[in-house]
């Protein structure tokens, strides 16, 4: 029995492994179009979007409006290019419509919002996504429903006073369908989050608000889908997933490059990203 | 009206990153005309000041290098303070700042500036005449980010605080020189800013900025336009293609939304009754708005026609596009003013 389990599991991380890369693949077609576009979010952030949007998420992605599906928020509006990647590879809009992204008239923004179909709300001011996530996660409760809330939100985001007065408001109402995702990525708009207003220990900090924490390797598959599973038998208690990830994650030259909020990508580098991200581990 | 238009049209964005159609990938995409620019003279003009003035901290919220502080924070690190992502934050410590004595500049965007930390800047700042001065980037359609980012509505919330300066400066050359007036004014002031690569629409040798003052740049008895911050440049190229036509068109720029010049106004208005403002901000509340109040108090009948932002949030997109949507450029704004000098002379205006 146990076996059967264990192999089940391996067999989930081996497919969302690929999931993930086939999800780094889109964004990288995205950022090439533009030249940049947020490529190391999107890349940094693929793991989860895998484990969200191919394991643990009900949804239907031809009836997005289904009112007992789970709810993915997204607060970082220029993390969007991963969304997108994830509501493509599920069927919600075509795989070619990603070649439009930042393009005028076109309803794949860089700054994602809920004019594309799969957002919930509008993110990109930061500091907006966990309010709406607790008022999403009373009212499904209110209406007796099994829909849980995944927020992602970013380390930049933990500087936002509404981030901690929603935090003080999902422990109040012990809102245990609620779930936030906190990117760790390390970089911010203006430096390392530790230069610029540090917000350590971040762990300790959201236990302190009343939530369930834990903090694990964000680009580690079988870790986040092991913190999911652990969070799921805690009751009564929100609960908060640390995710510490590398911005640019899968293709060595971005990961190892000096970077902020911005990775700098010259033109003739994206045929050597590609070709890194193909052979790099699944 | 077809045919090319003839003087320069206004480009924008950086050359190395804009590719026509396609969203600016920098938060910090912004005018750069093919004239002469200057680089982040925001930054440069603070430094200037804060070599005079010991008292001058700066504050930013994690827009340091996208708001030309990084300047002052390299030149002056002991005076500069990161307060990370959090405006209301932002505008409280620089309130704080102002209550010890100093002159702050906190620097972010005009969106989270005036929309998230409004109470802050009404309260914290306006209210007792705190000496804080509040710098704020991407204004109007200067960035393609869409509804987010794209400040259409910071004039209007600025402008209906009481006791704040609002300043709209329309180059390199009036920016340089308001952050040298509002250094040394006493009281809470708020400038939207244009940063990076400027360009310069006024020339600094003749050019003189005074809070409060409107200038008229260009005379002409057939049609006024009344403009502010960037919408100036593209005005004077209008004013400048109509006379080419034989259209004679003045040009008032108000950089100053409040205190309002309507003396300059009305001197204006009761020689050209014909009237066309231009902002880079929605058509109500700002300036559009500013001049219609003017000219009602003083019971004085205007024909206007409002050019700017309207009641929507905007698309997305790159710069040069969203200019044509909303019909801001400089080609739209001929259309719009011949227009409606025919529809008025029709009228019998
Ligand atoms: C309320 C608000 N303030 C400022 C900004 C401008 N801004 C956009 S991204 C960013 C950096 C945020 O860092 P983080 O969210 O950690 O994102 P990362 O750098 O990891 O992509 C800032 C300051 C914003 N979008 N919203």
């Amino acid at each position: 029995m146990t076996c059967v389990a264990e192999r089940s599991q391996e067999q989930a991380v081996v497919d969302l492994k690929a999931r993930a890369k086939s999800l780094r693949r889109h964004v990288l077609r995205m950022a090439e179009v533009v030249g940049q576009g947020y490529a190391g979010q999107g890349l940094g952030i693929a793991d989860l979007l895998a484990v969200l949007y191919f394991h643990e998420m009900r949804y239907d992605a031809v009836r997005l409006d289904w009112p007992d599906r789970d709810r993915f928020v997204l607060s970082i509006g220029h993390y969007s290019i991963g969304l997108y990647a994830a509501l493509a590879e599920a069927g919600v809009f075509p795989i070619e419509e990603l070649d439009t992204y930042g393009m005028d008239g076109s309803r794949l923004e860089m700054s994602g919002s809920e004019a594309t179909p799969g957002f919930e709300m509008t993110g990109g001011s930061l500091g907006h996504g966990l309010s709406q996530a607790v008022g999403m996660a009373l009212g499904v409760r209110l209406d007796g429903r099994e829909s849980r809330v995944f927020n992602l939100l970013s380390d930049g985001e933990l500087q936002e006073g509404s981030t901690w007065e929603a935090a003080m408001a999902g422990a109040h109402y012990r809102l245990d369908n609620l779930f936030a995702f906190i990117d760790c990525n390390g970089q911010q708009a203006d430096g390392p989050p530790y230069k610029i207003m540090n917000s350590e220990p971040v762990q300790e900090k959201w236990a302190a608000f009343g939530w369930h924490t834990q903090r694990v390797d964000g680009n580690d598959i079988s870790a986040i889908l092991s913190a999911i599973d652990l969070a799921l038998e805690v009751h009564d208690q929100p609960h908060a997933i640390i995710l510490d990830t590398m911005m640019g994650r899968g293709v060595p030259l971005f990961e190892q490059r000096e970077k902020n909020h911005f990775i700098r990508i010259e033109p003739n580098e994206w045929h050597i990203a590609r070709e890194q991200l193909e052979v790099g581990t699944p | 009206m077809s045919g090319t238009l003839l003087v320069n049209s206004w480009k924008w964005g950086h050359p190395e990153t804009m590719r026509t159609g396609v969203t600016g990938t920098l938060l910090s995409a912004d005018p750069a005309s093919a004239g002469a620019v200057v680089s982040a003279p925001f930054g440069h003009a603070l430094v200037r000041a804060a070599e005079q003035n010991t008292r001058i901290v700066g504050l930013t919220a994690d827009l340091g290098k996208y708001t030309d502080m990084h300047l002052f924070a390299e030149r002056f690190p002991e005076r500069f303070f990161q307060v990370g992502m959090a405006e209301q934050n932002l505008i409280g410590i620089a309130a704080g700042f102002a209550r010890t004595g100093f002159v702050p500049f906190a620097s972010t965007y005009c969106v989270f500036a005036t929309r998230r930390a409004y109470d802050f800047i009404a309260i914290g700042a306006a209210l007792g005449m705190a000496n804080v001065k509040i710098i704020a980037g991407l204004p109007g359609l200067t960035t393609g980010y869409g509804g987010t980012h794209q400040g259409i509505d910071d004039l209007a919330l600025m402008r209906s605080i009481p006791n704040l300066v609002v300043i709209d400066p329309c180059d390199a050359t009036e920016t340089a020189q308001a952050v040298d007036a509002i250094a040394r004014y006493e009281g809470p002031v708020y400038m939207r800013l244009l940063r990076g690569e400027v360009p310069i629409v006024l020339d600094p040798n003749t050019y003189s900025f005074e809070i409060g003052k409107a200038k008229l740049l260009r005379d002409g008895a057939d049609l006024a336009f009344i403009s502010t911050g960037l919408m100036t440049g593209r005005v004077l190229e209008a004013a400048a293609y109509l006379a080419g036509e034989g259209i004679q068109a003045s040009v008032l720029h108000i950089s100053t939304l409040k205190p309002f010049d309507v003396s300059a106004v009305l001197s204006l208005v009761s020689r050209v009754r014909i009237v066309v403002t231009a902002e880079n901000h929605a058509v109500s509340g700002g300036l559009a708005s500013a001049v219609a109040d003017a000219v009602t108090d003083a019971g004085v009948g205007i024909r206007l026609k409002r050019i700017g932002v309207p009641d929507c949030f905007c698309e997305s997109g790159s710069l040069p596009y969203l200019a044509k949507r909303y019909r801001m450029d400089t080609e739209s704004i001929i259309e719009t003013a011949i227009e409606h000098l025919e529809l008025q002379l029709g009228l019998g205006y």
